[in-house]
């Protein structure tokens, strides 16, 4: 069996579930396709898993209301054991990355994490994930019947629907009580598009030399271009920017169509958020700064001089 | 109170990378102390300092020989002593949770720091999975920890921003940016750090194997047009990337 945990957000599956469909299906293993369903209040959810998949299971309980890394390994490790899953797919998100290594540990598993590529070599998976903070491919090959795989975001095409919805069933499980308790959330606000969504990112770094900089370059050309908002660490650390912008190994991964670096330098921490871009486009006075390394096109210009000239010619 | 703070060698972020025979070649680069191990000792340090009873503070790494700097480095930060499992086999994050959970049971450790993510493997499960091994509760991404009676409370980033939790030791901690400022080790701190103790045990002794093998490595290259322009007349160079992003990359409208 190959088991996929089903993500999802206010009654909808998640665009990581139909990519990692997407996974199970081109796999080339034998079993039946089983998405998983937990949470409470997840009928739709589970309607909508149905079209996907040979089989759903479905655990729709309170104590679910709410992700627990303990709470949700052992769910998941549970079914993997009563379905004898050789493969057990999980979402590379914070929460997936957070609990899959204990699912590993429960099944004795491998564990293969961000994977780009998964294939059946013979009876042994074979992945591919990136390394070294993104500047190395490494390809590995599971040890052991059972592989434990969470897959990079954005790495498979969304999978279509099949013409026969699968039957469903209800999850027969145990489940411990949550030891770390959530007392407050705070949750990422921005009246922009998304990071992990936009197509076109404007990102800005040192070089822009002040908050109220940012704003009249950075802010002024995303607005006009309808594009999301990155920063670097750097100018995260200042405190010119909020965490939720911040693109790179401590922050965001990206892949937009074109990422626009404006005054940034380009430290290999920030260039393993952005670094798979389709086009990557930076302005920067110093033209021996690494960014140009990786750019598909460039300017070395004064970035305050720069930019409202790109934003003047862009409402032409 | 014991606290184990498990540290690992990586390439100096500054280096390049080259891939000889099959992996990421190490040898004559530099190489340092991984920056989100790093905070973790520091956070280990302050908990110490911090007046949690008779605290001792314990560094790990799981490596070949050279990881002693990377240890020394923790030592001279403040570690009281550390201890290298050593092995020249490329082990992955699953097989060295074995390792770190034996090490925590026989040091008899009541909390655990690990680096949020590995500059080599880019892994986020080392903390994780060592706390699974140890049917401990874990924390990911703690970008604020305080300790107080045996019980942490602290803030760490999720999915979409960041919750404020607390959780009873034993427990596993994985560290995030803005947890702390990691200290410069100063001249006589790495000088004491080379008196204090650092116990080497091979790794036969834990009796774990690779669940991973590495079958292949490449460097990243994806082609870049590197079509860079002077930028003295602001107005041109404008009007000519705009042009190149419409009519070459087809990316805006």
């Amino acid at each position: 069996m190959i088991l996929l945990v089903v993500e999802h957000s206010g009654g909808k599956l998640s665009k990581s579930t139909l990519e990692m469909t997407t996974a199970a299906r081109g796999l080339g293993r034998e079993g039946p396709i089983t998405l998983l369903v937990l949470g409470s209040g997840v009928g739709s959810v589970a309607e909508q898993a149905a079209g996907l998949a040979d089989q759903v299971l479905v655990a729709d309980k309170p104590e679910l209301a709410q992700y627990d890394p303990e709470v949700w390994s052992s769910a998941v490790a549970q079914i993997a054991q009563q379905g004898e899953a050789h493969t057990v797919l999980i979402g590379g998100g914070r929460s997936g990355r957070e609990y899959s290594p204990r699912v590993a540990v429960k099944l004795d598993a491998a564990l293969i994490e961000d994977a780009i590529s998964v294939a059946d070599r013979n009876g042994v998976l074979v992945a591919a994930h990136y390394t070294f903070l993104a500047r190395v491919t490494e390809t590995v090959e599971a040890e052991g019947p059972v592989t434990v795989v969470t897959v990079k975001p954005g790495a498979f095409a969304a999978a279509q629907p099949l013409s026969a919805a699968a039957e469903q069933y209800d999850a027969e499980l145990e489940l411990p009580q949550p030891r770390v308790r959530i007392t407050g959330k705070t949750a990422e606000k921005s009246e922009r598009i998304s990071l992990a969504d936009a197509d076109l990112v404007v990102s800005g770094g040192r070089g822009v030399d002040s908050p109220e900089g940012f704003k009249q370059l950075v802010e002024a050309l995303a607005d006009q271009l309808g594009a999301a908002v990155g920063a670097t660490r750097a100018i995260v650390d200042a405190g010119w920017r909020p965490y939720s912008e911040q693109v790179g190994q401590t922050g965001k991964t990206v892949q937009p169509k074109a990422y626009i670096a404006v005054g940034i330098s380009g430290a290999v921490q920030h260039l393993s958020g952005m670094n798979k871009s389709k086009f990557i486009v930076a302005i920067n006075k110093d033209a021996n700064a690494p960014i140009f390394k990786i750019a598909d096109y460039g300017i070395v210009g004064d970035v305050h001089q720069i930019i409202p000239a790109m934003i003047t010619e862009l409402r032409k | 109170m014991r606290i184990l703070t498990v540290v690992r060698q990586v390439l100096d972020a500054e280096e390049s990378v080259s891939i000889q025979d099959g992996s990421v070649a190490l040898d004559g680069r530099k190489l340092v102390l991984d920056t989100m191990d790093e905070y973790g000792v520091e956070e280990a340090l302050r908990l110490r300092e911090a007046g949690a009873a008779g605290a001792e503070v314990i560094a790990l790494a799981v490596g070949p020989a050279r990881t002693e700097e990377a240890l020394r480095s923790a030592l001279a930060m403040g570690a009281d002593r550390a201890i290298l499992v050593e092995t020249d086999l490329p082990l992955d994050v699953i097989a060295v949770s074995s390792v770190v959970a034996q090490v925590a049971r026989s040091e008899q450790i009541d909390l655990i720091f690990c680096g949020g993510q590995q500059a080599d493997w880019d892994s986020h499960a080392l903390g994780a999975a060592t706390a699974e091994r140890l049917e401990w509760p874990q924390t990911t991404w703690t970008s604020a920890l305080d300790l107080q009676d045996g019980v942490l409370n602290g803030k760490h980033d999720v999915d979409g921003g960041s919750e404020s939790f607390t959780v009873p030791l034993p427990a596993v901690v994985t560290t995030q940016q803005g947890l702390n400022e990691p200290r410069y080790p100063t001249l006589p701190n790495i000088m004491k750090a080379k008196k204090k103790e650092l116990r080497r045990v091979p790794l036969g002794d834990y009796g774990v194997s690779p669940k991973l093998k590495i079958v292949g490595a490449e460097v990243q290259v994806k082609e870049r047009r590197r079509n860079i322009f002077d930028g003295k007349d602001a107005s041109a160079a404008a009007a000519r990337l705009v042009d190149l992003l419409r009519n070459d990359a087809g990316v805006i409208g």
